[in-house]
C-alpha cells in the first residue's frame, strides 16, 4: 500500500522529483567520474612506468642505484652471458648510464646519458629511429620535455662532454635525430638516448652495461652477481606514493560525497517541510506516524532508485565514453613532474560503483526520515495547518 | 451516542500562561445529527472538533467516541478509529495537490486496504455524490473552491465513516458554493445516516443545522434543537 501511494506522490509531483532525481544522478556521476579520473591517473603513471621503464623486470650491476648518480661511475661491468644471450634473442634490452653535460647554444646542462641495444622492442621507447641516421655525429633521442627545455629540436647539434672508464674526460657532437612523446617525465627530463655500443666506445667501457630489462612474459633465475629487481620491487615507489596518497583519495572521496549529501539533504528536507500539511492530513485521515514517515523513507528510496537508473541511463554511456577515449587534459602536467596521461583515461572499480550508489542511497534514507519524523512529531492540529513549530 | 463529553477542560500553555480554550463542557451527541458547533472566532469550537476527532487530548474530562473511550486510547487507536470511522473536511481543503480529484477520493480506501474493484466502484460513487463526475481526473489547481470542497466532502465520505467533522467548510467559499455544498452534505446524511459535526461561525450555513451548540469562552451556553 505505501509503496503504491509512494509511487503515487513521485509521479504526481512531476517536475519537482525528476530535478530531485537529476541532481541526484548528477551528484553520483560527479563523484563515479571524479574518483575514476583519480583512479586512472594513478593506474596510467603504473602503466607508463611499466611500459617505459619497467617491462619484464631487470638485473642491476650491483653497485647501481639509480636514485645516487655518483654511483654511475662505478656501476657498469661486462654483461653476464646469460643475458647477453636473451639481448641476442630479442628477449632482453641492455642500458649503460653514465652522467654527461651536453653544451646546446653554450649553455651547460647536466644530463644522463644512456646507451640503450637500438632493435629493443621490449620498451616503449622509439630507438629504432636512431638506426635511421648515417651521419658521422653521435646520434641522439630525447624527449619532447627535454627538446622544449634545451631548444634543441631534430637536426640541431651540440657539444657531448663525458668522463670515460678511465677518468678522462672526453667531448664529441652529439645531433637530433629524433624527438619522442612519452607521458614519462623520468625518460625524457634530463635523459640523451644514444646506441650502447657507440657509448660503450665512447667510455671505453666494451661489451659493458649498467642493467639489463627483460621481456614480461620471461623470467630469467640469476645473472652472477648481477641483482634481479622484478617488476614488484621497481613499481615498490610508486605503490608506496600511491598508498600514501590514499588518504587523499578518501578525503576527495568524502568531500565530494559531502558535496553532494548537501544538495540531497537540502532538496529533499526542503520538499518534505514543504509537504508539512500533506503529512498532517495523511494523519487525520488515519495514516499511523510510522507509517507516514515510512511512506516519506520509500519516497527518498525510491528518489535514490530512479537517480541511479537516471544515472545509468544517462550518464553511463558518458563514462563508457570516457572509459574508451580518455578525457583531454588541457595543461601538460609532465612539467610539474607527474605521470599524467594527456588525455586520461578513468578506471571505475566495481567496489566504487556499488559503494557509490549505495551510500547515496543511505543518504536519501536518511535525509528522507530524518524530517518526516520530526514533522510527524509535530502536533497533528499544527501538522494539518501546516504551522511552522 | 456517537459522542459523549463530560466535564471536559482544554487548556493551552500560550506564553508563560495557561489559556482555557474549553472550560468543563459536557455534550452528548446522537447518531445521525447535523449539527453545528456555532461560535465566534477563538471561541473554542475548533479545539473541540479536534478533541473529537482525537487529533488533540483534553486536559481533563471524560470523552468517548463511537463508543471508544478517547481518554485512554493510543495514537495507533486513534489513527485507526479516524481512518475506519471518520470523515474530515477542512476549510482549506487538505486536498493532495498532485493527486487527481479521483486519486484523493481513493485515498482512505487504500489507507482501509479496500480492494482495487471496490475501490473504483466506491470512488466513482463517491464523486457522483457530489457532482464532479466531469473533473475526476482535474488537479485541485484546476478546480474552483466549491469544486475543491466537494471533493473533499467526497474523500470524507467515500468509505461511509459514522462520523463527519468539518471545520468552517464554507468558509473559503461564496454564497451559492455554500449552499450547494451544505445540500450535498445534508443529502448524504439523510442517505447514509452520517452524523455531521460543523464547526462553524459562517451564518449561511446555520439554516440547514438540525441542532446548534452555542459556544463562548469556551463554555456551551446555548443547545439549541432546530425543527425543520
Amino acid at each position: 500500500m505505501l509503496f503504491n501511494i509512494a509511487i503515487k506522490n513521485l509521479v504526481g509531483a512531476g517536475i519537482r522529483t525528476w530535478l530531485n532525481v537529476f541532481v541526484t544522478s548528477v551528484s553520483i556521476f560527479m563523484i563515479i567520474f571524479s574518483s575514476g579520473m583519480y583512479t586512472g591517473m594513478k593506474q596510467h603513471a603504473m602503466n607508463v612506468s611499466i611500459d617505459t621503464e619497467i617491462a619484464g623486470g631487470a638485473f642491476w650491476h650491483p653497485n647501481y642505484d639509480p636514485y645516487d648518480p655518483i654511483t654511475f661511475e662505478d656501476s657498469h661491468s661486462i654483461t653476464p652471458s646469460i643475458l647477453t644471450e636473451l639481448v641476442e634473442s630479442n628477449k632482453a634490452l641492455e642500458v649503460l648510464v653514465s652522467q654527461a653535460s651536453i653544451y646546446p647554444d653554450g649553455r651547460v646542462v647536466p644530463v644522463i646519458m644512456k646507451g640503450i641495444t637500438l632493435e629493443q622492442e621490449i620498451l616503449n621507447i622509439p630507438t629504432k629511429e636512431i638506426l635511421k641516421y648515417e651521419g658521422e655525429n653521435i646520434p641522439i633521442l630525447i624527449g619532447r620535455g627535454m627538446s622544449k627545455y634545451t631548444k634543441l629540436s631534430i637536426g640541431d647539434t651540440f657539444i657531448i662532454r663525458w668522463m670515460d672508464d678511465n677518468r678522462t674526460y672526453d667531448a664529441g657532437l652529439g645531433e637530433i635525430v629524433y624527438v619522442m612523446d612519452s607521458d614519462n617525465f623520468k625518460i625524457d627530463f634530463g635523459h640523451i638516448w644514444l646506441p650502447i655500443e657507440r657509448m660503450q666506445k665512447m667510455l671505453s667501457m666494451e661489451n659493458e652495461s649498467t642493467y639489463v630489462v627483460f621481456d614480461d612474459n620471461i623470467n630469467p633465475y640469476s645473472a652472477g652477481d648481477w641483482i634481479k629487481r622484478d617488476v614488484k620491487y621497481l613499481i615498490r615507489d610508486m605503490e608506496t606514493i600511491i598508498e600514501q596518497d590514499r588518504p587523499n583519495a578518501i578525503m576527495i572521496y568524502i568531500i565530494l560525497l559531502s558535496l553532494a549529501a548537501m544538495g540531497i539533504f537540502n532538496a529533499q528536507t526542503l520538499s518534505i517541510f514543504r509537504r508539512k500539511k500533506e503529512i498532517g492530513t495523511l494523519m487525520a485521515l488515519g495514516m499511523h506516524k510510522r507509517r507516514v514517515v515510512l511512506l516519506f523513507t520509500i519516497e527518498g528510496a525510491m528518489n535514490a532508485i530512479f537517480a541511479i537508473i537516471l544515472t545509468i541511463l544517462l550518464f553511463g554511456p558518458l563514462l563508457y565514453y570516457f572509459s574508451i577515449y580518455g578525457v583531454p587534459l588541457p595543461i601538460d602536467y609532465s612539467d610539474m613532474g607527474l605521470i599524467i596521461a594527456k588525455r586520461l583515461i578513468p578506471i571505475y572499480s566495481i567496489p566504487l560503483l556499488i559503494a557509490t550508489a549505495l551510500i547515496v542511497f543511505l543518504i536519501l534514507l536518511l535525509v528522507s526520515y530524518l524530517p518526516s519524523r520530526k514533522i510527524s512529531k509535530m502536533h497533528p492540529v499544527d501538522a494539518i495547518r501546516g504551522k511552522t513549530t | 451516542m456517537i459522542v459523549k463529553i463530560k466535564n471536559l477542560t482544554k487548556k493551552f500553555y500560550i506564553g508563560g500562561s495557561f489559556f482555557t480554550a474549553l472550560d468543563n463542557i459536557s455534550l452528548e451527541i446522537k447518531n445521525g445529527e447535523f449539527l453545528g458547533l456555532v461560535g465566534a472566532s477563538g471561541s473554542g469550537k475548533t479545539t473541540l472538533l479536534n478533541i473529537i476527532g482525537g487529533l488533540d487530548s483534553p486536559t481533563s474530562g471524560e470523552i468517548s467516541v463511537l463508543n471508544q473511550f478517547m481518554n485512554t486510547t493510543s495514537h495507533t487507536e486513534r489513527a485507526l478509529i479516524r481512518r475506519k470511522n471518520m470523515g474530515f473536511i477542512f476549510q482549506s481543503y487538505n486536498l493532495l495537490p498532485v493527486y487527481s480529484v479521483y486519486e484523493n477520493v481513493e485515498l482512505p480506501l487504500i489507507l482501509n486496504n479496500i480492494d482495487k474493484k471496490s475501490r473504483r466502484q466506491k470512488v466513482l460513487e463517491a464523486i457522483d455524490a457530489v457532482g464532479l463526475s466531469d473533473k475526476i481526473n482535474s488537479r485541485p489547481n484546476q478546480l474552483s473552491g466549491g469544486q475543491c470542497q466537494r471533493t473533499a466532502i467526497a474523500r470524507a465520505i467515500v468509505h461511509k465513516p459514522a462520523l463527519v467533522l468539518a471545520d468552517e467548510p464554507t468558509a473559503n467559499l461564496d454564497s451559492e458554493n455554500s449552499h450547494l455544498i451544505m445540500e450535498i452534505m445534508k443529502k448524504l446524511n439523510t442517505n447514509y445516516n452520517t452524523s455531521f459535526i460543523f464547526a462553524t461561525h459562517d451564518e449561511k450555513i446555520m439554516g440547514y443545522l438540525k441542532r446548534m451548540i452555542h459556544i463562548e469562552d469556551g463554555k456551551i451556553f446555548k443547545d439549541e434543537k432546530i425543527k425543520l
